[in-house]
């Protein structure tokens, strides 16, 4: 399949097993034709060892023994399939409401949310729990499946009253671009193939939806932000002066002769050159990796960022975040972490707590110091030394933290600079 | 007007570069795990764009089954000259020689499993902090589960259910004495991307992969070629045909496919048609059902 100008797709998708995710999952990947004979016959061979009928699409994406063995997915799991016109990456996260963290995780780099709603039950705390991550992690686009249409008859009317229920909560949180399919991920109506059931309904499928979403804008091209992960100093002869500044692009574009400036040193010069590998380009935007060249022989090293001298982030060794707890440890009140922002890595402190978030009602609650994992808190972080920060809503590769427990080693924390 | 975005394979390649170049700032002493398949041939491949005009910053550490493909090692010995990177070797044959392990017995024997100690061995030995490997999260459900930076305690294990949480492109790669990590550059490509791309970029790979003449017998549903290190039943037959293969690993485990594909181009072509996954013709996986996740737990590649 020639699918050489395509773009990717991430999208994650949430909901419980009641929710029919997935059969949903396995209903894209069957109908796509995205799955193999072998993996057919195993789970064709699985789905009659366990009485069912037919196939079980849910079956194909079954994971880890203790998620096979108890039904439900554990943590994230990533999917791929690929049409003639897109190629998609499906990060699969558990429902379950201890499992946030997961749901925060596979939202991270998504450009779409698929969320799914039961006809018969309409929206539940689940749902707005799961609308107001994807809020809260910027994600661009909302995909609302109304599922198991099959079970109301494919009533209009059902599927109208849940539309407006969700937009009556959701008008409380940032969403740019909300879509509404009515499905049947069980029967297939609605998801690859247009339902015949459903003639009331005049949009997309949800492959269709998925296809021509407008993603090309999702990254930030105005601003734009290199850090640097690492310097390249090559030991042959041939390129005994060359001093090249390896990144991948966060956001923006640069162009060869740019003046950018250094941060935080503050020094400025300008573009000499940009390399992907060995072939020099004009322009590079993100998220590219290249290395730079700048005229100029400045000091810079790894956590270093080069900006455009005319557009810099705000040097901040004070900030409020909105956090996620991720860990099974609660926050150690002023214990200090390690934050890695970018390519930088300092040391940081949680000052206080402002305010905690509850995620289903969406409701502030003030003086409650306490972060437990799965708490979403807007905190004060104050760290050793100054971060080039952006605010999360403008920029998600520079807006974005976590934190590190030194005595475990473990990511215990992930922020949103607000 | 010009279209500021990237096609998927540029993606993919950028966030390759991107985790290799973590890999190196992160770590003290990270080595490529080099099997001489196309997946550890891809990241060497990719490792040289991100660090050109350096050299690759990194050592290839081969886990040396002794039941090789005679194809494979003068491909890997051919790729380290090229490169001028140093090459590293673990031996099974001496991890079984030295009482380490335990060869299997019987018609279906393999090395396969040996391998886990004498990796293990060698990330010990070289004070190896992190071994970038080629797996795939399309290639099997545990390896749907893999991070970009996976964690292995002091026993060289993978706990999947409590791996770290990874956010954004933000990677922890921080370690205790006598842990590891394993880091996985290309874990969203599907064969299919790897094979769009070698063709695009043109990279070489051992003459395995195309269509070829070879002696072979049927055995657990797929063309195992015949060598040394195969024990033949009486009932076998060996026949003559164009195979090819689209995973190398071990002589005695690596199923062929028949196949007319000898170009890059035929071999993306019969890819995109092929209707089993390509872990189909492996041995190593059919044991169980969670064959590969068993022995990723405790320390497989």
């Amino acid at each position: 399949m020639e699918i050489s100008n395509n773009q990717l797709l991430r999208f994650t998708t949430a909901g419980s097993v009641d929710d029919g995710k997935s059969t949903l999952i396995g209903r894209l990947l069957y109908d796509s034709k995205s799955i193999f004979e072998d993996q057919l016959a195993s789970v064709t061979a699985t789905s009659s060892k366990k009485g069912h009928e037919g196939v079980d699409l849910a079956l194909f994406t079954d994971g880890l023994k203790d998620e096979r063995e108890q039904g439900i997915t554990i943590d994230v799991a990533y999917r791929y399939f690929t049409t003639p016109k897109r190629k998609f990456i499906i990060a699969d996260t558990p429902g379950h409401i201890q499992y946030t963290r997961n749901m925060v995780t596979g939202a991270s780099t998504a450009n779409a949310a698929v969320i799914l709603i039961d006809a018969r039950n309409g929206v539940i705390e689940q749902t707005k729990r799961h609308s107001f991550i994807a809020s809260l992690l910027n994600i661009p686009h909302l995909v609302v499946c109304v599922n198991k249409m099959d079970l109301v008859e494919y009533s209009e009317g059902v599927f109208n009253k849940i539309t407006a229920q969700f937009e009556e909560f959701s008008s409380k949180l940032l969403m740019k671009d909300v879509r509404f399919i009515p499905i049947s991920a069980l029967e297939g109506d609605n998801v690859v193939n247009k339902s015949k059931n459903m003639d009331w309904y005049a949009g997309g499928t949800l492959l269709n939806v998925l296809e021509t979403l407008h993603i090309s804008s999702d990254i930030n091209k105005i601003d734009a932000r290199f850090p640097v992960q690492t310097v390249l100093r090559p030991q042959s002869e041939e390129f005994r002066d060359y001093r090249g500044y390896a990144g991948r692009i966060a956001s923006g574009i640069y162009r060869k002769g740019d003046e950018v400036a250094v941060l935080p040193s503050g020094f400025t010069s300008k573009i000499k050159s940009i390399n992907t590998g060995e072939v020099e380009i004009e322009e590079a935007f993100a998220p590219m990796s290249v290395a730079l060249t700048l005229e100029d022989d400045i000091d810079i090293s790894r956590g270093d960022m080069i900006v455009k001298k005319n557009n810099q982030p705000e040097p901040s060794q004070e900030f409020d975040v909105m956090l996620c707890w991720l860990n099974n440890d609660a926050a150690k009140p002023r214990a200090k972490y390690v934050i890695q922002h970018t390519s930088n890595e300092e040391r940081a402190m949680i000052k206080s707590v402002v305010y905690k978030v509850d995620i289903n009602s969406y409701e502030r609650e003030e003086g409650d110091d306490s972060l437990q994992m799965n708490d979403i808190a807007r905190v004060k972080i104050r760290t050793t030394r100054r971060l080039m920060i952006d605010s999360y809503r403008d920029n998600r590769n520079t807006g974005s933290i976590i934190l590190i427990d030194e005595g475990t080693n473990e990511t215990v924390a992930a922020g949103m600079i607000i | 007007m010009k279209k500021y975005y990237l096609n998927y394979l540029d993606e993919l390649e950028s966030e390759a570069i991107y985790v290799l170049r973590e890999v190196w700032a992160q770590f003290e002493n990270p080595v490529i795990l080099f099997s001489g398949g196309k997946d550890s041939i891809l990241v060497t491949h990719l490792a040289k764009k991100a660090f050109y005009p350096s050299k690759i910053p990194f050592s290839l550490l081969h886990v040396d089954t002794g039941h090789n493909f005679p194809e494979t090692i003068a491909f890997r010995d051919d790729l380290v000259e090229k490169l001028g990177v140093k090459l590293l070797v673990g031996s099974v044959q001496e991890s079984i020689d030295e009482g380490r392990v335990q060869e299997e017995k019987g018609k279906n024997a393999t090395r396969n499993a040996l391998q886990i100690t004498t990796l293990l061995d060698a990330i010990e030995a070289n004070k190896i902090d992190c071994a970038i490997g080629g797996g795939r999260r399309d290639e099997e459900k545990a390896r749907a589960k893999e991070r970009f930076f996976s964690h292995r305690d002091d026993f060289g294990q993978w706990d999947p259910k409590n791996q770290r949480p990874e956010l954004w492109n933000l990677l922890n790669g921080k370690y205790f004495e006598g842990e590891h990590f394993r880091a996985f550059p290309i874990s969203n490509w599907t064969e299919m991307d790897v094979w769009n791309y070698i063709k695009r970029e043109n990279i070489q790979i051992p003459s395995l992969y195309f269509a070829h003449q070879r002696e072979v017998v049927w055995r657990n549903n797929s063309w195992i070629p015949v060598s040394d290190f195969l024990k033949l039943d009486e009932s076998e037959e060996v026949f003559s045909k164009k195979i090819r293969f689209r995973t190398l690993g071990d002589i005695t485990i690596t199923g062929g496919i028949e196949s007319d594909a000898d170009t890059l181009e035929k071999i993306a072509e019969e890819v995109s048609t092929m209707r089993k996954t390509e872990r189909g013709d492996r041995s190593d996986d059919k044991r169980s059902e969670t064959a590969m996740e068993d022995r990723k737990k405790q320390g497989y590649f």
